[in-house]
């Protein structure tokens, strides 16, 4: 995974920071930042795959494909293209332990 | 007409939707409308989110003025209460009348009399060896990132496909300070020009195109042959592609972005009991309608999810829906000839940019038997092939016995290649070989929102 990030920034700059966690790591996002931009502004993918060897990144980015629907800590997955980052969530790029 | 006033909903508040619900509200209706969106305006008018700073002709550049009024009237009416608007909710079927809705984690039922389908469009995307890895985007995945986020989904971005979307979304790229690598169509110059007679019915359109594709330069090539991206543990590294002369070619990237036009989304059309037929033009399935947008049943269509005319067909699409609904209804309407005549001439145009722009099939009909073909499970094009030998050429048993088409995104990103290849093993048209039957939930239902059914 490349861990400078895929995303990169090209305008609206200026937003108030959101803190939240991924994996375990405190990480920066800007309100209004979708869930898949908060991850990918840092992280290569937003989850490990349930197929084949690739990690996933997301692919419609319009909540058609179903590719970037990624775990919390606690609590139901959210579809990361269509779900706002929010102050405090702890997201994993992987289940978590205690999954089946 | 009973004195209860009737149901009627709009799924979907793109430039369809609104035009729709504009004419039910101004005939004294209160339709709903439902929408995934956070805020109206569809795809291709996406508003970015609130506290973001760009100016409508940032955004939608030629096109700003058109997104401003359908944004201004969907939020005047909204905020009158003349309709009720249920943003970020999904309709995940409708059966007997009834749309099932899920809406904050929570599954609701929706009875309508009338039903207004404008569910819009996806890219359709042709499978190409290497699309599996991270870093691999649709053409609108792209627009959107940058549309509505300010971001672009890489540091160096290789388009390829085909359709008017390709040099738009190269275009906006550059303008935003993008890199870009290069800009692959697989249409060749030769059947570009073929297209020109339908391309005359809107010629500021046409040339706007080719001004956009003259700001390209050099990174814009036609008639290319996609031959696989190359990629390491962390994405794409570059894309193999063959240039019109045949001349293999390497051009490095870390992002790629697919799409040759449009997939209309029918999943909810068929759900709601929508015939269909295959269109040659479009190479795809499309629900049938009468000339308003009537299915039948109290179910009307417009947009993109009908006629793939772009955001001013929609506009007037959405029109004649809500016009076709109130006549059924009893209730007076307004004159719908203009809207008609511009529909038709919209519809030339459409399918002469359809020709101009095609679906690569014989590029997905040569496809490597190691290609994977469902991004979703990671079914591979050999895997297809070998159902078709086992359980004959139709989609739906191909489906059973492949897992094309069973993953999470119910088919929209392999369907048409699929159909594709199924012809091909058998050595017919890919109209010839079914459409996969929707099936509900149309989008992925969270167990615990059924505990919360109300």
């Amino acid at each position: 995974m490349n861990a400078a990030g895929r995303l990169v920034r090209l305008a609206e700059h200026d937003r108030a920071p959101v803190r939240f966690s991924l994996d375990g790591h405190a990480s920066d996002a800007l309100e209004g930042d979708t869930v898949l931009t908060a991850i990918l502004l840092s992280a290569g993918a937003v989850r490990a795959p349930e197929f084949g060897t690739e990690p996933r990144a997301g692919f419609c980015l319009m909540g058609a494909c179903q590719d970037c629907w990624v775990w919390q800590e606690d609590g139901p997955r959210l579809r990361a293209c269509s779900t706002p980052i929010a102050e405090g969530l702890r997201l994993l790029t992987a289940p978590p332990e205690n999954w089946p | 007409m009973s004195e209860t006033p009737p149901r009627v909903v709009i799924v979907g508040a793109g430039p369809a939707g609104i035009r729709a619900a504009e004419v039910l509200v101004a005939a004294g209706l209160r339709p709903t409308v439902i929408d995934e969106g956070a805020r109206a305006g569809g795809q291709i008018y996406r508003r970015p989110p609130v506290g973001f700073t760009r100016t409508p002709k940032q955004l939608y550049g030629s096109e700003a003025a058109k997104a401003k009024a359908l944004h201004d009237i969907f939020d005047r009416v909204s905020a009158e209460g003349r309709l009720i608007h249920r943003p970020r909710s999904s309709v995940i079927a409708v059966r007997d009348g009834v749309l099932h809705v899920l809406e904050d984690a929570a599954l609701r039922q929706l009875p309508y009399d009338r039903l207004i389908l404008a569910t819009g469009a996806s890219d359709r995307v042709a499978p190409i060896p290497g699309w599996q890895n991270p870093g691999v985007y649709s053409l609108g995945a792209a627009q959107i990132a940058l549309k509505a986020q300010g971001v672009a989904l890489g540091r160096r971005v290789l388009l390829a496909g085909s359709g008017p979307l390709l040099t738009l979304v190269g275009t906006q790229l550059l303008k935003a300070g993008a890199d870009v690598a290069a800009v692959l169509d697989t249409s060749a110059w030769r059947r570009q020009m073929s297209g020109i007679s339908g391309l005359a019915a809107r010629p500021v359109f046409a040339l706007r195109g080719l001004a956009m594709r003259a700001r390209l330069g050099g990174r814009y090539r036609a008639g290319v042959v996609l031959e696989g991206i190359e990629a390491d543990a962390s994405g794409p590294v570059a894309v193999h592609w063959r240039d019109a002369g045949g001349r293999n070619r390497r051009t490095e990237c870390d992002t790629v972005a697919l799409g040759w036009h449009l997939r209309a989304e029918t999943h909810l059309a068929d759900l709601a009991g929508c015939s269909f037929a295959y269109d040659p033009d479009w190479s795809q399935w499309l629900p049938r309608t009468d000339p308003m947008g009537r299915a039948g049943n109290g179910v009307y269509l417009a947009g993109d999810g009908l006629r793939l005319l772009g955001s001013d067909g929609a506009e007037r699409a959405g029109r004649l829906a809500a016009a076709a609904c109130l006549t059924d209804l009893g209730l007076p309407t307004v004159s719908v000839a203009a809207d008609l005549r511009r529909l038709a001439r919209l519809d030339r145009f459409a399918r002469g940019l359809a020709r101009a722009f095609p679906w690569p099939a014989a590029m997905v009909r040569a496809l490597p038997d190691e290609t994977v073909l469902c991004r979703c499970e990671g079914v591979s094009v050999g895997e297809l092939r070998q159902s078709v030998a086992f359980g004959g050429a139709e989609a739906n048993r191909a489906k059973s016995l492949s897992r094309v088409g069973m993953g999470r995104c119910q088919g929209r990103y392999c369907q048409l290649a699929g159909a594709e290849l199924i012809a091909a093993q058998a050595g017919c048209a890919p109209g010839e070989v079914g459409r996969l039957r929707g099936q509900a939930p149309v989008r992925p239902l969270p167990v615990g929102a059924c505990l919360h059914e109300g």
